[in-house]
């Protein structure tokens, strides 16, 4: 059975400095709390794992907890650039930011790969495009029945994935639910992982025998944190707060702006850390 | 009726469709043109999004790729392993429709830097989906705006296969899909010409002259033997768009969506 954890607590005891950390999430059910909770705790050195790292992201390699990002699409959904993101691979600020990039093919595979026990996930990609050319990790093998090229990619296997939900029940089984993304390949493909949840419920209630359920014995740590995905959104709970992305652009941009934002509305956060 | 060009692009992309289509779909400009399509001449048209919602049918444009609209009108959601497994790679989608920030005369795209690989002066968002879709979907329909920093003759880096660097390595590599088969821009219609699959303009939109997409294609573009005329939007078309985009900015309570 998962522990049964503060955020800041949780936290505190699963992330460490250098560690590889996938806080995933399809535009829905993005992990924010649990990610402004790694800058309160100044994590530094991690590498991030996301196939869209979008504001979460740009805030966490803008605070300097980043030193690598594995990734397929970095931008702002609707609105544009990541400012952060790009002023740290573009002028190195706060400092250099190595990026692994990729397909989303290619990470979703990889995620599964990871979930799979597999080494490296097999797949038709990449081919005519200038990323396997960039990026080391990308390689190709012959189908060994057909001869047919086929991309090959490493299995991704985060230290810990972040995920949120909408439910956990009190034996620490997780239920997602609307558009799920990668989040349950990205948790069985981790080492460990931290699930926060809008509430902790006696029972996880009516649903489909086939819902998206992560069993307690797949999840290591649960905090409940009711709005944990704002400005994201959790389906059934509350929906995306499209004017923040909008308004995000202008903070990001500048960097003094953009810091005096992580001080105001993550560092003196409600949520003081452990 | 007065329209904007970047109506009559839309709209113009829309026409294209057909009920019998099933679109993966793109933010922005390819979600307007997939849904005034559905709304209008495609009511069958199965909308497909990256996030997972398959046959969705939103009543507002969503923002980005998984708003909840999208998975709360959709036939069914499934995970994004999936979606890129057994739908996209599985060959189960007719239509891509793409964008990117450089386009080249074979439909080759840029979405990932501008510069240099290493120390890029512009650092764009990425590969996303669009790699996968232009090497899986039956045909490629690509839509931007028409400008000569964004129509080049030579992409800063190859993110999305067209018809490859000369035209000829999509079959040379073995790929079977078609590939691009229509470039629609706020200045005209382009396809790809029979030998040389290189993209040639077929239709200019009314009151356009060929003197302005010369001035906007950073190549020197060349004209089909017979040129139509892009037929103008017409008042239910218009009408369907601007009350699309007059939800959606009600929807997120901003006037981003006003393209």
């Amino acid at each position: 059975m998962p522990s049964s954890l503060s955020l800041a607590a949780a936290v505190s005891s699963l992330i460490h400095d250098g560690d590889i950390v996938a806080l995933e999430g399809f535009t829905h059910l993005i992990p924010f709390a649990a990610g402004h909770e790694i800058i309160r705790q100044q994590r530094r050195r991690l590498t991030l794992i996301r196939m869209t790292p979008d504001l979460l992201y740009d805030q966490m390699i803008g605070a300097g907890c980043a030193r690598k990002l594995i990734f397929s699409w970095g931008g702002n959904p609707g609105v544009g650039s990541l400012h952060r993101f790009r002023d740290a691979v573009e002028r190195q600020w706060p400092h250099p930011l190595e990026i692994e990039e990729h397909s989303h093919a290619a990470m979703a595979n990889a995620y599964a790969a990871g979930a799979a026990g597999l080494p490296c996930a097999v797949f038709r990609g990449y081919r005519g495009v200038d990323l396997p050319a960039v990026n080391p990790n990308i390689r190709f093998l012959a189908c060994p029945f057909t001869g047919e090229p086929l991309a090959c990619v490493p299995a991704l296997k985060p230290d810990v994935t972040v995920i949120h939900a909408q439910k956990a029940d009190r034996e620490g089984n997780v239920l997602l639910e609307g558009i799920v993304g990668v989040q349950k390949e990205a948790v069985l493909a981790a080492r460990c992982a931290l699930v926060t949840v809008e509430e902790i419920v006696d029972d996880l209630g009516p649903r489909s025998p086939n819902a998206v359920v992560l069993p307690s014995w797949v999840v290591t740590a649960i905090a409940e944190v009711p709005g944990g995905a704002r400005p994201s959104y959790a389906h059934g709970y509350y929906s995306r707060d499209n004017s923040f992305y909008v308004t995000w652009d202008a903070i990001a941009k500048d960097r003094a702006r953009f810091s005096a934002w992580i001080d105001e509305h993550v560092m003196n956060g409600a949520r003081s850390p452990a | 009726m007065s329209y904007t060009a970047t109506e009559m692009m839309t709209i113009a992309a829309a026409r294209a469709l057909t009920s019998r289509d099933v679109c993966f779909v793109g933010i922005g400009l390819p979600s307007a043109a997939c849904n005034v399509a559905r709304l209008m001449h495609a009511p069958g048209i199965t909308l497909i999004y990256e996030s997972g919602a398959i046959a969705t049918r939103p009543t507002v444009l969503p923002l980005s790729i998984g708003d909840g609209e999208l998975c709360e009108t959709a036939l069914t959601t499934v995970s994004v392993p999936e979606m890129f497994r057994y739908w996209l790679q599985g060959g189960r989608i007719t239509v891509g429709f793409l964008g990117g920030a450089q386009v080249d005369r074979y439909g080759n795209l840029n979405s990932t830097v501008i510069g240099d690989y290493g120390r890029p002066k512009i650092r764009l968002p990425g590969a996303g989906g669009a790699t996968e879709i232009a090497a899986h979907c039956a045909r490629v329909f690509i839509i931007m705006r028409h400008h000569p920093r964004a129509f080049v003759t030579k992409l800063d880096f190859l993110t999305t296969l067209g018809h490859g660097p000369t035209g000829r390595e999509r079959r040379q590599l073995g790929i079977r899909t078609a590939g691009p088969t229509l470039l629609v821009t706020d200045l005209c219609v382009m396809r790809p010409e029979a030998e040389t699959n290189e993209f040639v303009v077929t239709a200019l939109h009314p009151g356009v002259a060929r003197e302005q997409v010369l001035q906007n294609t950073g190549w020197a573009v060349r004209f089909a033997e017979r040129v139509e005329e892009t037929e103008a939007p017409g008042a239910n078309e218009l009408e369907v768009l601007r009350e699309l985009h007059a939800r959606t900015a009600r929807a997120h309570g901003t006037a981003v969506a006003a393209e």
